[in-house]
């Protein structure tokens, strides 16, 4: 069984939702992606999303893009990013990683060495932004030939149409942004998603991750009740900016038992 | 004789040209582009629409554009007949007015009153900033703050036409990542806005959309050559960055086959030497900006910088439909260097009393490369795709002249 499904087999059993964080591999520099990796699985990451680098982050907020300009600074490139996750791996074989990124690194490696390269790895999924379903559907079969999860983006827009695509060639879970923007925006509508998920993930099959737009406690906590996972990405990003030199690992540590605690409070029923 | 036209039918519904093309975006753009494209494919057959475009063409722009004999640089460089379809005509000096009134009028259709922009040079903006004025719109321009500090007079001219300019800090503060910031905005602000692509690239429907709108060249050249010189040309020639003015006189010559097609990349300051925006001469095939093309990038998929004296070629990725027709060897593509252009530039002032936009400069500077290897009796019609006014600073610097 995959690692991702496994992971959420575990918390739908214990009705917890996943704490999936995004971190841009490289930033601020190669050296401190480890560390920080791990201190993601220490403050209660479920699933880590690892960015890759691109010199053109279209669907990415301005923070987001700031931490693959500073990686690409050292130069960071696809595979660089394998290589870390392969030394993840050598001390961490039960976290899924699941790489983020764009089309265009993947198609200069090539579709069929990328995927093998990141199975040998021990990449669990991978999410390419500008791969919606109708142009991604060869290279998620040759994801899963190599029992690596092809994630794909939902959108408060998306059409019947385009879910049943998602539910066809998706595995492992779906990522439904939850507002109209790019990552990092501040104008979630929770009350818009709670009301759209239970539809969602009946329709899918699948576990939804909800993302972009999460900042705090208070709004993971909200998505928390009705999602399978709570994204963030921004916010993680600018604890990193603000860590001083060497601090990050632990910052970001913090910041996510935060989230973490209040993902796990059990909800009281009277107030929903 | 004309030789029996060849049927063309590209793209596909989901805009591919063969391998090229397509929509490569985050899902939060779909349904935008999704509306787009249904809107356009109403408008195209509406008859109202078409009439209004058309009427917007005469009287705005001043179409249709003349083919004027170039008898004197033909003479110069003794051999085959060099033609002009003169885009630097049109109102506002270039040929991006015309797809920015289509745009525009279909942004009117969509009751979308806000619009966008992308620009390098600045052209596109002041194009899309001058329909806007005209139509009532409000508009934005995103333009890289790099091309900000080198282009202050169209950054004015976009301010005098009522536009906001909004520098873009992200990247290479270039053409690129003003296109990065526009498309933000876009997916941000969809319900109100519509974003006027200026080329041939990008996510379909535009390639498509934008040829279409730009077609009104090569289908006037047509009849203007027919009704002048009795035939068509020998090959057609233009200058190609993201390639809406090479796609605009192209496409209608497409399905002639005898009509040889030349597409003119900047190769800056050579190819060999890597500063240079030839994407189709000198890239590989990648995925940026919503469509596969060919790009110039690094081993790692990372989009380099370009380099070319004309900020309108300086663009690291082109038209898929560009890609396909070279694949497919309908078109060709040759590159001209900085300095050819320039050579170009000054022998078209001297001797033509035209002053040619610099990325028009490297559409002569082929023509005028392959002229000579003519006979007399051929004809070469290139497309003057806009006028040099905006150069003056640029040229002026390179011949060591400050005002």
């Amino acid at each position: 069984m995959s690692r991702i499904k496994t992971v959420f087999d575990r918390l739908g059993a214990e009705q917890r939702s996943a704490l999936i964080p995004y971190i841009a591999a490289g930033d601020p520099s190669p050296a401190e992606t480890l560390p920080l990796m791990h201190a993601l699985v220490a403050g209660g990451a479920d699933v880590i999303e690892l960015g890759v680098p691109f010199s053109d982050p279209m669907a990415d907020g301005p923070t987001i893009q700031r931490a693959a300009e500073r990686a690409l600074k050292h130069g960071v490139s696809l595979r660089d990013v394998l290589a870390m996750v392969k030394t993840f791996r050598t001390t961490n074989t039960a976290t899924p990683v699941v790489l983020m990124g764009y089309a265009n690194p993947i198609e200069a490696m090539g579709v069929e060495r990328f995927v093998a390269a990141a199975a040998e790895a021990g990449v669990d999924g991978v999410l390419v932004v500008d791969y919606p379903p109708e142009e991604a559907s060869d290279f998620a079969n040759t994801l899963k030939a190599e029992g690596l999860d092809p994630i794909f983006l939902l959108a408060p827009t998306s059409t019947e149409a385009r879910i049943a695509g998602v539910a066809r060639i998706g595995s492992g879970y779906a990522y439904y942004v939850s507002l109209k923007g790019v990552t990092g925006a501040g104008h979630l509508d929770i009350g818009d998603v709670v009301s759209r998920i239970p539809n969602l993930k009946a329709r899918l099959g699948m576990p939804v991750g909800v993302g972009f737009g999460i900042r705090d406690a208070a709004s993971a906590r909200a998505i928390g009740a009705v999602a399978d996972a709570v994204v963030i990405g921004s916010r993680v990003i600018e604890e990193i900016e603000r860590a001083p030199a060497g601090e990050a690992p632990q910052r970001v540590r913090a910041f996510l038992s935060e989230i973490r605690l209040a993902l796990d409070e059990p909800v009281v029923e009277s107030a929903r | 004789m004309q030789m029996a036209e060849v049927p063309y039918n590209f793209p596909d519904t989901r805009g591919h040209f063969g391998p090229y093309g397509g929509i490569f975006v985050s899902e939060t753009l779909i349904p935008a582009l999704a509306e787009l494209s249904e809107a356009y494919r109403v408008a195209q057959s509406d008859p109202a629409f078409l009439a209004e475009f058309d009427h917007e063409l005469k009287h705005y722009v001043g179409r249709p554009s003349p083919i004027y004999h170039a008898r004197r640089l033909s003479d110069h460089c003794g051999g085959a007949q060099i033609l002009f379809k003169r885009e630097d005509l049109n109102h506002t000096g270039a040929h991006k007015v015309n797809n920015c009134i289509g745009q525009a009028l279909l942004a009117r259709r969509m009751g979308k009153p806000r619009v966008i922009a992308e620009t390098g040079a600045g052209q596109h903006g002041v194009a899309t900033a001058t329909v806007a004025a005209r139509y009532g719109m409000e508009c934005f321009v995103y333009m890289g703050s790099e091309d900000v500090k080198r282009q202050a007079a169209n950054v004015y001219r976009m301010k005098l036409l009522g536009a906001t300019v909004i520098p873009v800090e992200s990247g290479s503060k270039t053409l690129k990542d003003a296109m990065n910031e526009a498309m933000r905005d876009w997916v941000t602000n969809v319900a109100d806005t519509f974003y006027i692509i200026g080329t041939v690239a990008g996510p379909h429907p535009y390639p498509m959309m934008v040829r279409d709108f730009q077609s009104i060249i090569g289908r006037e050249a047509i009849d203007q050559m027919q009704e002048d010189f009795g035939r068509q040309p020998d090959a057609v020639i233009a200058c190609v960055g993201g390639g809406s003015n090479a796609m605009g006189i192209f496409h209608p010559y497409i399905s002639h086959p005898s009509v040889k097609l030349i597409g003119v990349e900047a190769a800056g300051d050579g190819i060999e030497t890597g500063r240079h925006a030839a994407s189709l001469s000198a890239g590989t095939p990648g995925v940026l900006h919503g469509n596969r093309t060919y790009l110039l990038q690094d081993p790692n998929g990372q989009i380099i910088e370009t380099h070319s004296i004309s900020a309108g070629l300086d663009y690291p990725g082109v038209g898929p439909e560009h890609a396909w027709l070279k694949d497919t060897t309908r078109a060709e593509y040759v590159g001209v260097t900085d300095a050819e252009a320039l050579h170009a530039f000054h022998t078209l002032c001297r001797m033509e009393g035209i002053i040619p936009a610099l990325e028009s400069s490297h559409a002569i500077a082929h023509a005028m490369r392959l002229a000579p290897t003519l006979p007399k009796d051929k004809l070469l019609l290139v497309n003057l795709s806009g006028r040099g006014d905006k150069d003056m600073h640029t040229v002026a610097e390179k011949s060591g002249i400050k005002f």
